[in-house]
């Protein structure tokens, strides 16, 4: 389904990936990992066509989507931050992106799950950080799309609508679906994600699973594993080999 | 496009700036309408203040809503329309939106005072048309610029530096050769001068519309001459029309290779 390929992309003197490949072809959930500024925003940028790659090439569905647009009828977005236009009310975003998309929605079935009912006549300007995630993650999720790509979702979302995502993302894994989640957290990671994708300085540093991932550093909670990773790469770039700092991919 | 436009539009005209605007133009209509017993100096003198504060408000506006929705874009661009769609959907939103104020400040004090039957409706049609079109020019050209500027505070810099060129600085550059000149005829030179510089271009023609171009010498009698023929007037509006479609191009030019 989805195919990214030897992608590259600098901000300047700033090389954000450095050839990064991957492929998503199986239902079910992929945790792109990593420390702040490794790339992790810049490549789901690349995939949703928001940040042009430098090099390499993505397909979607087999048809490469650099300068297409309706590939996107297929994915559900959750952006990192959730802002909206200030005078709008919450009803009239939701129309407005279906109106948009032009595709069937389920909006009753999340506003229900999201309990934001009763806020439907409020206009966007005045609701607070959480409640807008909510929002954001009903406009990502409403569509029933086969791919999901959420930035950050858990961001100030109460434990309430944390375990509501939780079993969301659940019921949407049972239904085949691919999905792509960018996240720090990772007692949240170990509950949901099949796949772990660790970014560190542009280059893939780990593909593989979480039972692996642990076993390979002999840790018991993913939490460490990252800690441990972070604390080696540390070492490397304190103590370079040769004058270069190293990060050897590991596949597993 | 249909539906960023239209709900960028909902947006705008629901902010307390715009809301703001319009009654500003309500009162100061009023203002004018009650103070001057002649409607024609009336609408001179909204002339003076609209052709100043209209593209100064449409690039502040621009500027500030483009850089306020660069926190919404990415849900706007994940969705399955085309960039070129989205970006031209906001400009004409949010120019649309002012011109809607615009329209209904100047508008509802002449109907207010009973004047549609004055024989003046054509001019202040005029006056409304001209603002509109220089909020549809200025909105663009500021909304170019910040797309074009990634830095909020540059952005916001270089189009208050457009305005401030097309208000104040043209005309400073445009004296300063007059007087050069001197010597020279410059009837030609005032006309292309004045050409180049859309503001310039809507009170002149305005002026014409309110039959006041004499006021104006002999320049007055050269742009009377000029834009009295078919010719002058087709020129006029090709102008007005590239100061429009020129910024358009550039947004559409930017936003297919930019990232966001």
């Amino acid at each position: 389904m989805i195919r990214i390929e030897n992608v590259s992309k600098s901000f300047g003197k700033n090389q954000v990936l450095n050839g990064i490949s991957l492929d998503m072809n199986e239902p079910g959930v992929t945790a792109i990992l990593g420390p702040n500024g490794s790339g992790k925003t810049t490549l789901i940028k690349c995939l949703m066509g928001m940040v042009l790659p430098d090099g390499g090439e993505i397909r979607f569905k087999g048809d490469h989507i650099r300068g297409k647009h309706l590939y996107r009828r297929d994915i559900g977005y959750l952006p990192q931050i959730a802002r909206f236009p200030d005078n709008l009310k919450v009803k009239e975003l939701i129309t407005w992106i279906a109106n948009v998309r032009q595709q069937p929605d389920q909006r009753d079935k999340f506003v229900e799950a999201f309990g934001v009912s009763g806020i439907l006549d409020q206009t966007l300007g005045t609701l607070s950080g959480g409640t807008r995630q909510k929002i954001n993650l009903i406009l990502a999720m409403m569509h029933d799309s086969p791919v999901l790509v959420f930035d950050e979702p858990t961001v100030g979302l109460d434990p309430v609508a944390m375990v509501m995502l939780k079993n969301l993302i659940a019921e949407e894994k049972r239904n085949g679906k691919i999905i792509l989640i960018s996240t720090h957290i990772m007692d949240f990671v170990e509950q949901v994600a099949d796949r772990i994708v660790y970014l560190l300085d542009g280059d893939i540093y780990y593909d593989g699973t979480i039972p692996d991932l642990k076993e390979k550093y002999g840790k018991s909670s993913l939490e460490k594993v990252i800690v441990s990773i972070l604390s080696q790469s540390v070492e490397e770039v304190s103590e370079p080999t040769n004058g270069m700092a190293t990060h050897p991919k590991v596949f597993i | 496009m249909k539906e960023i436009l239209k709900y960028t539009m909902y947006d705008v005209v629901r902010s307390k700036w715009a809301i703001a605007y319009t009654v500003f133009f309500a009162l100061l209509t009023t203002t004018f309408l009650l103070l001057s017993r002649d409607i024609n100096s009336s609408i001179i003198s909204l002339m003076s203040i609209t052709l100043v504060l209209v593209p100064l408000i449409s690039t502040i506006f621009s500027v500030i809503y483009y850089y306020n929705s660069r926190d919404y874009i990415n849900l706007l661009l994940a969705q399955p329309v085309a960039r070129k769609s989205l970006f031209l959907g906001q400009y004409f939103g949010i120019a649309s939106a002012l011109a809607v104020c615009i329209a209904f400040g100047l508008l509802v004090p002449f109907f207010i005072f009973n004047l549609a039957g004055s024989g003046l409706i054509k001019s202040t049609l005029t006056l409304v048309g001209v603002n509109i079109m220089l909020t549809y020019i200025f909105s663009a050209i500021a909304f170019f610029i910040a797309l074009k500027n990634e830095d909020k505070v540059r952005g916001f810099g270089l189009a208050i530096f457009s305005w401030l060129f097309f208000s104040v600085i043209y005309d400073g550059i445009f004296i300063f050769l007059l007087a050069i000149f001197r010597e020279y005829p410059l009837e030609n030179m005032a006309l292309a001068g004045s050409i180049f510089n859309p503001i310039n271009l809507s009170r002149i023609l305005m002026l014409m519309q309110l039959d006041i171009a004499a006021l104006l010498g002999l320049t007055g009698a050269v742009f009377t001459r000029f834009f009295g023929q078919s010719f002058g007037w087709i020129l006029a509006m090709t102008m007005l029309l590239l100061w429009f479609v020129i910024p358009l191009l550039g947004i559409v030019r930017r936003s297919m290779t930019r990232d966001f």
